[in-house]
Order: structure tokens, then C-alpha cells, then sequence
């Protein structure tokens, strides 16, 4: 279990993080969103003993991160923003080194080496240096270092930034293997990334946490949740007009362009429109290309609750 | 936060890898050689001189040492800050004493094979004269100490700053006032305050410190002195780095 308590930190006049507080327990993969200096880096920073905070504290596993920072440390493993590693070493010296310090040693070293560099797929760049990766290698090679012990509290920040399409899949399908009793925290901007690895979802802005929970309830909280997008085959007169017509409907919008005869239909408060919808349609005999139910969008909660905020 | 001596050694080992995975290590071992051949034989007259000893040799080491020492130390901290690596090593399970000690062991034991590969030098005078052995270990013996020292004002100096050539810079200035603080120059120009701070000031001085080392008075004082000085350093590195931790 991680503890957050009253976290703050203050660089000269500026506050980076504004008394966060949170808990995660094991089993959860939680998501930072935010916008580009949020405090999620920051956060994590604290959070792995790297900095000290200004004030509040955090405890991982009951430990007290600013107290016994080495013991806490043993847990975790951490990605840093930008997967720093010593540039000059070969991608197996560095990982040696890593092991080594996280205690492996022997057998046990060269099979814990072995399983992590297959589980991220090194096995080409292993005798290169580091400098000369491209930046997936490189993002991999601070993975399957932070990986290395089996952590039971792993901290990523940014995981799949720089992946391709491929690699990201991988790298999420690596975190979602790994979460079963573990607590994994990352952090991301890609809001895609959330409903697909996370179990649960941070949103912060300007050091302060703005919403908390699963994802598929803070799509709930989107405009589009319920919404229906409608695509129809054909042109009609005054489509948008007459769609806007039916009960329950609240507004209408223009999905696309207006010759792609696509709309979003947006409910009245609470109102399930589907039927209706589709009665309607049968009734006039308009012909549908598609129609489906939206769940709601991320990127509109997280846009209308960090830009309300920074108004 | 507690020694560990096994993540001492890693770290130290790490270090060590890094300084050897360039040519530059090579290279500047060969200057160190050429220069301190140079010094002894030109500047030093040692053939001139027609004594069985090394001082000639000796007694240029904290000139070479002045601009060698604080080379080697530059690379321990500031590269780390710059290429964010710091954040990698500072959240590894290591203990931020045993990164210092590690780091600094590294770049101690890279001078002292520096100084032990200026054993042609033993072999030439013993070639030439009978010389008093002893007198040439407690040379090299003292020689390394004060290696020590300068490494550890530039292990600190490292930590300020995140570019080498600062960190190059600020420790030259900071070795240079430690080496000349024994002078009759400086000393005069204090000749206002008490006997006992001129003494003080004459005391730290790495010059009056070698001079007698040099010579083969490997006295326990003086060994402390470096000791102590190396100590003193390391600490303000821990202090740097966990203030640059709380910033």
C-alpha cells in the first residue's frame, strides 16, 4: 500500500504540487493524468525518494520514503521521465549493474536477467551501447530495469512515451500482466493509455488532484456518455433539425463534415435515447449507415476539468 | 544512512567502467606519465642533482596534481546531473554515502594506477644509485594521499554543478588555495592576525603537508591530515547532494 499524505512541493515561489493525498493498494495499476507540468513527474519523484517534499509525507508498504529512503527503494522500481541510463554501457553491462544492486546474485542473477530481457524483448541490442538505441531500445532497457527484482510497487513515468504503435501494446500488455498483487502507478497524457491499463485514474492539475476514479466512471462523467453517433446512408432535408426534434433529445451536433451525414445526439439529463432513437429512424424509414451507443470520452473530462481549473 | 561495503563496490565498479570505456582514460594516463617524466628530468634536474632519490619526481606532484586530479574528478557527479542518470542512481536501493565513497574510490584507485604506473622512475634510479626504498614508498605512499584530497575537494565540487568544466574549474581554484595557503607569500599578507591562525592557515597547505612526505618524513600527522581532508569532503558531497534532494 502506498500513502500519500498532504504531499507538497514548493520550488522557490512556485508550488509543483499543492497538498496531494491519496492511497493505492495492491492489485491497483493507477493513472496520473494531468497536463505537461501537472506534477506528475514531481509527484513520482517523491513518491521513489529522489526528492524530498516541502511538506505532507509518503509511506510505501508502511514505510516513510524521507525516514528510511534505501529500505523503501528495495520495493520499488522506477522508471525515471526519459528512461536515463549510463549512455557508454552495453545494455548487458548496464543490466548487470542493476541486477547487482538489487541484490541478485549467481544463478539466481543470470536467470532473473535472462526472463526480464525475453519479457521486453532486448535480446538484439544486448552487446550495444546505450547511446546508440533508438529511443523504443532505450525506453525498454529502463523498463526491464525497473523491472528487474519483481518490485511489488512499480512507478513509470511515461512507459510508453516514444514506443511505436507495437511497442506500446507490448508495454501496456507487460504492465497488465504484471499487476496482479503488485501496485503500479504511471503516468501518461495519453488518455487512451488509462482505459486500457488502469484500474483507476488520477487527474491532476497545477500540483492539485482534481478527480479520482475508475475509468469507465469518469467517462460517465463526459458529455458524450450516452450519446449517440448516428451516421446516416443518405441525405434528407433539414437533418439536424429534424433529428433534434425527438423526445428526449437535448441537442444535436455535427459529427464531421456535413457530408458525411454524421451526428451526435445528446440526451436529456439521465434519458437512455437508443430506442427511441431507433423508432424514430424506422418511423421517417431514414436509411443508417451506423449508430452506436458512445460510453463517453476521457479526453472531454479531462479537458473540461483541467481547463475549468485553470481558469 | 549505513556503509555498505558491497554497494560500495558496485558503484565504485561502475565508475571504474565508465572511465575505461573511452580512450580518454588511456590517453590521460600517458600525459600523466610524459608530464611527470618531463617535470622530474627537466624541470627537476634529476640527473643534475646526483642524489639516489625521487624527489625530483615527487616534488612536482602537486603541480600535475592541480589540474590532473581535479580531470578525474569532474566526471564523478556532474555528467550524472546532466544526463538525468542521477535520478536512476538516487532511487536505486544504494544509499547516497556509499554512492560518494563509491564514486570517489573509483577515481582514487584510477590514480593510484596512474602512480604506480610511474614505477620506470623506481627502476631508473635503482638502475642508477642505491636508493632508500623506504624513502620512495612513503613517497608514493604520501604522493596517493594527497591524490585523495584532491579528489575528494573535486568530488564535491562535481556535485554543484552539472557541467564538468565548472566543476573542472571551481576545483582547481578551490586545490590551488589549499596548495598555496602554506606559502611565505600568503602568509605575510596575514601577518596582522595571531600566531595561532597563521598557523592554522600554514597547516592546511598541501605544499608545507608534501614537502616533508617528499623527503620521506611519512609522519602520522600529516597522514591524518589528508585522511581528514578526504573525509571532510565526502561529507559535504553527502551534504550537497541531500540539499540538492530537498531544493
Amino acid at each position: 500500500m502506498i500513502r500519500v499524505q498532504n504531499l507538497t512541493k514548493r520550488f522557490d515561489l512556485f508550488t509543483a504540487v499543492n497538498n496531494l493525498s491519496f492511497d493505492v493498494s495492491p492489485g491497483e495499476v493507477l493513472g496520473f493524468l494531468g497536463p505537461n507540468g501537472a506534477g506528475k513527474s514531481t509527484t513520482m519523484k517523491m513518491i521513489t525518494g529522489f526528492i524530498e517534499p516541502s511538506q505532507g509525507h509518503v509511506s510505501v508498504c508502511d514505510i516513510n520514503v524521507s525516514q528510511n529512503p534505501q529500505a523503501a527503494q528495495e520495493i520499488m522500481g522506477y522508471l525515471p521521465e526519459g528512461a536515463p541510463a549510463y549512455g557508454e554501457m552495453t545494455v548487458m553491462a548496464f543490466l548487470h549493474f542493476i541486477a547487482k544492486v538489487r541484490g541478485l546474485n549467481g544463478e539466481e542473477r543470470e536467470k532473473r536477467l535472462a526472463s526480464v530481457i525475453k519479457q521486453v524483448e532486448l535480446e538484439s541490442v544486448l552487446n550495444k551501447p546505450i547511446e546508440t538505441l533508438s529511443k523504443g531500445f532505450a525506453r525498454r532497457v529502463g523498463l526491464a530495469q525497473a523491472i528487474m527484482h519483481d518490485p511489488k510497487v512499480l512507478v513509470l513515468d511515461e512507459p510508453t512515451d516514444g514506443l511505436d504503435p507495437n511497442q506500446k501494446h507490448q508495454v501496456r500488455e507487460l504492465i497488465k500482466g504484471l499487476a496482479k498483487d503488485k501496485i503500479v502507478i504511471i503516468s501518461t497524457h495519453i488518455l487512451e493509455e488509462v482505459s486500457a491499463v488502469c484500474s483507476r485514474a488520477l487527474i491532476i492539475s497545477e500540483g492539485k488532484l482534481l478527480l479520482d476514479g475508475k475509468p469507465d466512471e469518469l467517462e460517465r462523467q463526459s458529455r458524450h456518455h450516452n450519446a449517440i453517433c448516428l451516421q446516416l446512408a443518405n441525405e434528407y432535408d433539414d437533418m439536424q433539425q429534424q433529428l433534434a426534434s425527438i423526445t428526449d433529445i437535448e441537442s444535436v451536433e455535427l459529427a464531421a463534415k456535413i457530408e458525411d451525414r454524421t451526428f451526435m445526439l445528446f440526451p436529456k439529463e439521465g434519458q437512455m435515447l437508443l430506442p427511441e432513437v431507433v423508432r424514430w429512424l424506422d418511423d421517417k424509414q431514414w436509411a443508417v449507415e451506423n449508430i452506436h451507443l458512445e460510453k463517453g470520452r476521457l479526453d472531454d473530462v479531462f479537458r473540461q476539468v483541467t481547463r475549468a481549473h485553470s481558469l | 544512512m549505513t556503509f555498505n561495503m558491497n554497494m560500495t563496490t558496485i558503484v565504485m565498479q561502475r565508475q571504474l567502467h565508465s572511465y575505461f570505456a573511452t580512450p580518454i582514460a588511456y590517453v590521460f594516463i600517458l600525459m600523466f606519465l610524459v608530464l611527470s617524466g618531463v617535470f622530474s628530468f627537466y624541470l627537476g634536474h634529476f640527473y643534475e642533482k646526483g642524489q639516489a632519490d625521487l624527489s625530483a619526481f615527487f616534488n612536482f606532484h602537486p603541480w600535475l596534481y592541480l589540474f590532473f586530479m581535479p580531470a578525474i574528478a569532474m566526471g564523478l557527479w556532474a555528467p550524472e546531473r546532466q544526463m538525468g542518470t542521477i535520478e536512476l542512481l538516487m532511487t536505486l536501493p544504494i544509499g547516497q554515502a556509499n554512492a560518494v565513497i563509491g564514486k570517489f574510490l573509483a577515481a582514487w584507485l584510477f590514480a593510484g594506477l596512474a602512480l604506480v604506473l610511474t614505477f620506470p622512475m623506481w627502476i631508473t634510479v635503482s638502475y642508477l644509485g642505491a636508493p632508500d626504498n623506504g624513502v620512495i614508498a612513503a613517497g608514493y605512499i604520501g604522493s596517493w594521499l594527497m591524490a585523495g584530497s584532491f579528489l575528494a575537494i573535486g568530488s564535491c565540487m562535481s556535485v554543484c554543478s552539472k557541467n564538468q568544466i565548472v566543476a573542472f574549474i571551481f576545483t582547481v581554484v578551490v586545490c590551488f588555495i589549499f596548495m598555496v595557503s602554506g606559502v611565505p607569500m600568503v602568509l605575510d599578507s596575514f601577518a596582522w592576525a595571531p600566531q595561532s591562525m597563521i598557523d592554522f592557515i600554514a597547516g592546511l597547505s598541501f605544499l608545507t603537508r608534501f614537502d616533508a612526505i617528499a623527503r620521506g618524513v611519512l609522519d602520522l600527522r600529516d597522514i591524518t591530515y589528508f585522511l581528514a581532508m578526504m573525509a571532510l569532503w565526502l561529507y559535504l558531497t553527502q551534504v550537497m547532494l541531500q540539499r540538492n534532494k530537498a531544493k
